[in-house]
């Protein structure tokens, strides 16, 4: 019943879209790159994660927020939170790189349907079947072409055609968010699974899974998914996922929290991978970013511009990329939210085929097939 | 609720996908008394007695060796969930982590698998709920080092047996166990004017008082036939536990103690030490008994298994296990006749019950338990074996670890004690992983109404048919209220 590897079958959606693009850009040698994926389900806080801290609107629009980051360290104009230690270490390694004000397609404000867009790798939600993931496992040489989901459930982003594995620790992993808001809408008219259900949702709601004793699960998972992915025999991609970034109230403490437990992630997946840490592109990337200014409640709501990480030995990094649109009134998208600037399908069509030297266009093509025609972003990889 | 619906799920084990309907729901349940398996052979294959009985006698000389002050009895960690092994068994000495480890996994986890594969195939799943609804009565708990091992065998090879015969008989197989005599303390006690105890008082060294326990007796009276209301005093509990002196387990200890008691004998097997036996006639509510040795004891156990409050208090147990936390008073009274008429006749009670028109009204009344909602799960998934390990594991996460109620009590089988967010927060995840791991070749829409014909409502078919995937559905499927109650 644990038995932790579950098989996904062929799909006959998933294998039609690929017979409408059959052998795009594949390359021909076994490659020993690793890719991995953290999801951050919730819309994690880009401007909470690293501070424009020279934009004179920002100290303004974010009130007491902007004191936590006098620790942290400076990437040209922008500051890393102190939580971030690790990553920030790498950056000084020049083994991580930030994009900022960076957006998949999606431009309303629906976790569901963020998420979906940003796994599908379509323009809108629901139109695409399968994860740009299990299409970038098709364009890998098949020998080796190993991908896995450190979790219970083979998350959207990694579904489709290819045969992928997925591994979660012993304890029962948390549910996914989808079947847990179509169990309470199954619990509506049933007076007592409802309060029941209610009251679980609350508790898990307040226990984020990364901040879960000091960082020690996100040190802990990251450890896993070094072990998954280590090895000749390792997967090749991997995705892991990281909830509780919906910080609406209470940000300060708990944003730190999750930041935290991502910096153990990142820390656990470098020391873990050893060597193999030279041949590695780590992507952190959200659904969408938070409001601009801080809310009533200590908290952020619903917003658009976020920030995504490269990380890995393979990263040519040290730096942030950014078209930096300005925190000014005018300047903010909608009035509200940080204006994106990049696209997300664009950073990860670029880096994904500069990490496996694929064609950019025809990966491109495959991964977010409905990309507007964007120019790629040079030179995220070392070469 | 159809009565097709109810006969699987309320009476049986949940049905099956290739299950077909009853035309008889009544007749379906009565002639699985015909159909039982009483060793089947998930359960034959199981470790057996001697085997797990003398790898205890060895850590229990190897303790006695090392002459450690810890007590062999003393509690076994408590697995929560999450914990590591070696969490588990710090602190302990070396001898009882060899011994947990070699117990616990081998024969326990053995055992739990033997069960769970048992459930999954039973040929009369009715009557397997029967063997579950006794063993959990007749309660044993595996938290204590010397009881893990040997905790499924008190189902195997007291409950099984009996479980279509007669009461009274299943009683005096499990008081005789040794996983009940180990459990609550009978093994070690001594008659205070036994030969045994008089040579100890003279010989023996001081600081080990040993006497008279009075546990075994106690939960017999109160929770294993009369009922706590049963109308006994203390002193029928002392007069009780007296006559039990001597019921012990053979073959366990090798010291010179054990040889003068007459304890060798294959590990494991009951025995009656006559050495440590408290002498002379009893008094028990209100009866003498004069009866030398074992037979005292025993003739008590067959009055108390005759007795009428025995009767109204597994009366309402069984009513309750069937019809919800407060049972009709009327069905309680019909199984209480039943039980009367027969003689503790087990086959005449389940039939009462069967015959009980409150078993069949609509409405769900019970929440499944941990174990139960498993084994449907499993069994509506078509799962005819899981592996041992990751079973033991789920129950654990759900729980329900299996024969580890914690308290010779069993577990509550009243609604609240599972029906609790976060009970039903695990269960969600659970149902996500079982279905995830069906690889989608299961269709929510086609099994729903099979494993519950006639009890799916609109709300939960049309929440499968709206599902993202095959898996969705099915992890809906199983934690939707139709399939959560029974």
């Amino acid at each position: 019943m644990h038995d932790r590897r579950t098989f996904l079958g062929q799909s006959a959606a998933a294998a039609t879209l690929l017979l409408a693009a059959p052998h795009l850009a594949i390359a021909q040698a076994a490659t020993d790159r690793r890719f991995v994926f953290v999801i951050q389900r919730g819309a994690a806080d880009g401007l909470g994660t690293l501070a424009p801290t020279a934009d004179p609107a920002f100290a303004g629009l974010r009130g007491a927020f902007a004191e936590d980051f006098a620790g942290g360290a400076r990437i040209g104009d922008y500051t890393l939170h102190p939580a971030l230690a690790q990553a920030a270490a790498m950056a000084a390694a020049r083994e991580a790189l930030f994009v900022h004000a960076i957006a998949s397609p999606y431009r309303d404000r629906s976790h569901f349907d963020g998420q979906n867009v940003l796994e599908t790798g379509g323009r809108a939600a629901y139109v695409l079947r399968d994860g740009w993931m299990n299409r970038l496992l098709a364009l890998l040489p098949r020998a080796g072409a190993r991908a896995i989901a450190v979790s219970a459930t083979v998350p959207m982003v990694l579904r489709g055609g290819r045969e992928v594995a997925s591994y979660a620790p012993s304890a029962l992993p948390d549910a996914s968010d989808d079947l847990l808001t179509r169990v309470a809408s199954l619990y509506e008219a049933d007076a007592e699974l409802h309060a029941s259900w209610a009251q679980a949702m609350q508790t898990r709601t307040l226990a984020g899974d990364l901040s879960g004793e000091g960082g020690r699960n996100g040190a802990a998972t990251g450890a896993l998914a070094a072990r998954l992915l280590g090895g000749a025999e390792g997967a090749r991609i991997a995705v892991i996922e990281t909830g509780g970034w919906d910080t609406h109230a209470g940000q300060r403490a708990r944003l730190a929290f999750q930041l935290r437990g991502l910096d153990a992630l990142l820390g656990a997946l470098k020391a873990g991978l050893g060597a193999g840490w030279a041949n590695t592109l780590v992507l952190v990337a959200t659904e969408f970013g938070r409001t601009a200014a801080a809310n009533g409640t200590g908290g952020t709501d619903h917003g658009t511009g976020a920030l995504a990480m490269l990380l890995g030995g393979a990263v040519a990094g040290g730096r942030v990329v950014a078209d930096w649109p300005g925190l000014g009134a005018s300047a903010l998208h909608e009035g509200r939210d940080l204006r994106p600037t990049l696209g997300l399908d664009t950073l990860i069509a670029s880096a994904v085929s500069q990490h496996y030297r694929l064609d950019m266009p025809r990966a491109a093509r495959a991964l977010f097939p409905n990309m507007a025609g964007a120019r790629a972003l040079d030179g995220l990889i070392r070469a | 609720m159809s009565d097709i619906a109810i006969a699987f799920n309320r009476f049986g084990l949940g049905a099956r996908g290739d299950d077909s309907p009853p035309a008889d729901p009544r007749r379906w349940l009565t002639a699985q008394f015909e159909r039982f398996e009483q060793r089947p052979a998930p359960i034959a294959a199981a470790p057996a007695r001697a085997e797990v009985a003398g790898q205890l006698a060895d850590y229990l000389e190897e303790v006695r060796r090392e002459g450690r002050g810890r007590s062999p009895q003393a509690p076994a960690p408590a697995m929560r969930p999450g914990m590591s092994e070696n969490d588990q068994l710090a602190g302990l000495p070396d001898s009882a982590r060899r011994f947990i480890r070699q117990s616990s996994r081998r024969n326990y986890v053995a055992m739990v698998g033997a069960r769970t594969d048992a459930a999954l195939t039973a040929p009369a799943p009715f009557v397997e709920r029967m063997v579950h609804f006794w063993a959990n009565h007749f309660a044993v708990s595996a938290d204590r080092l010397t009881v893990i091992g040997l905790a499924g065998l008190l189902e195997f090879e007291a409950i099984r047996p009996h479980v279509l015969g007669r009461f009274g008989d299943m009683l005096l197989a499990v008081e005789r166990h040794p996983a009940m005599l180990l459990y609550l303390d009978q093994a070690q006690s001594i008659g205070p004017e036994s030969e045994g105890a008089r040579l100890a008082a003279r010989f023996g060294r001081g600081r080990q008082r040993r006497g008279l326990n009075e546990n075994l007796a106690r939960e017999i009276l109160e929770l294993h036939t009369l009922g706590v209301d049963g109308g006994y005093a203390q002193a029928d509990v002392t007069e009780f536990a007296r006559a039990l002196t001597g019921w012990t387990v053979s073959g366990l200890t090798r010291g010179p103690a054990a040889r003068f008691m007459g304890l060798r004998g294959a590990p494991g097997d009951f025995v009656f030490a006559e050495r440590i036996h408290e002498p002379g006639a009893r008094t028990l509510l209100g009866r003498t008994y004069a009866q030398d040795g074992e037979a005292q004891a025993q003739a008590m156990l067959s009055d108390l298994a005759a007795d009428p409050r025995t009767a109204r208090h597994l009366a309402h147990k069984l009513a309750r296990h069937f019809a919800g936390d407060d049972p009709p008073a009327a069905m309680v009274r019909r199984i209480e006749q039943a039980w009367l008429r027969s003689g503790g006749g087990l086959a005449a009670v389940y039939g009462a019950i069967v015959d009980s028109p409150e078993t069949w009204a609509p409405a769900p009344a019970k929440f499944r338990p941990p174990w139960d909602w498993t084994i449907a799960a499993l069994r509506a998934l078509g799962t005819r074996h899981i592996e041992a390990q990751p079973a033991v594991g789920l129950l654990n996460q759900l729980g329900q670890p299996v024969w580890r109620p914690g308290s010779p009590a069993g577990y509550d089988d009243v609604n609240a004690s599972w029906s609790g967010p976060d009970a039903l927060m695990r269960r969600v995840e659970a149902a996500e992983r079982l279905a995830a791991r069906t690889g989608g070749r299961i269709d929510a829409r086609t099994l729903g109404p099979r494993i519950l014909p006639g009890a799916l409502g609109r709300a939960t078919a049309s929440a499968i048919a709206r599902a993202e995937s095959p898996g969705q559905g099915l992890a809906l499927l199983l934690v939707s209220p139709e399939f959560l109650r029974r």
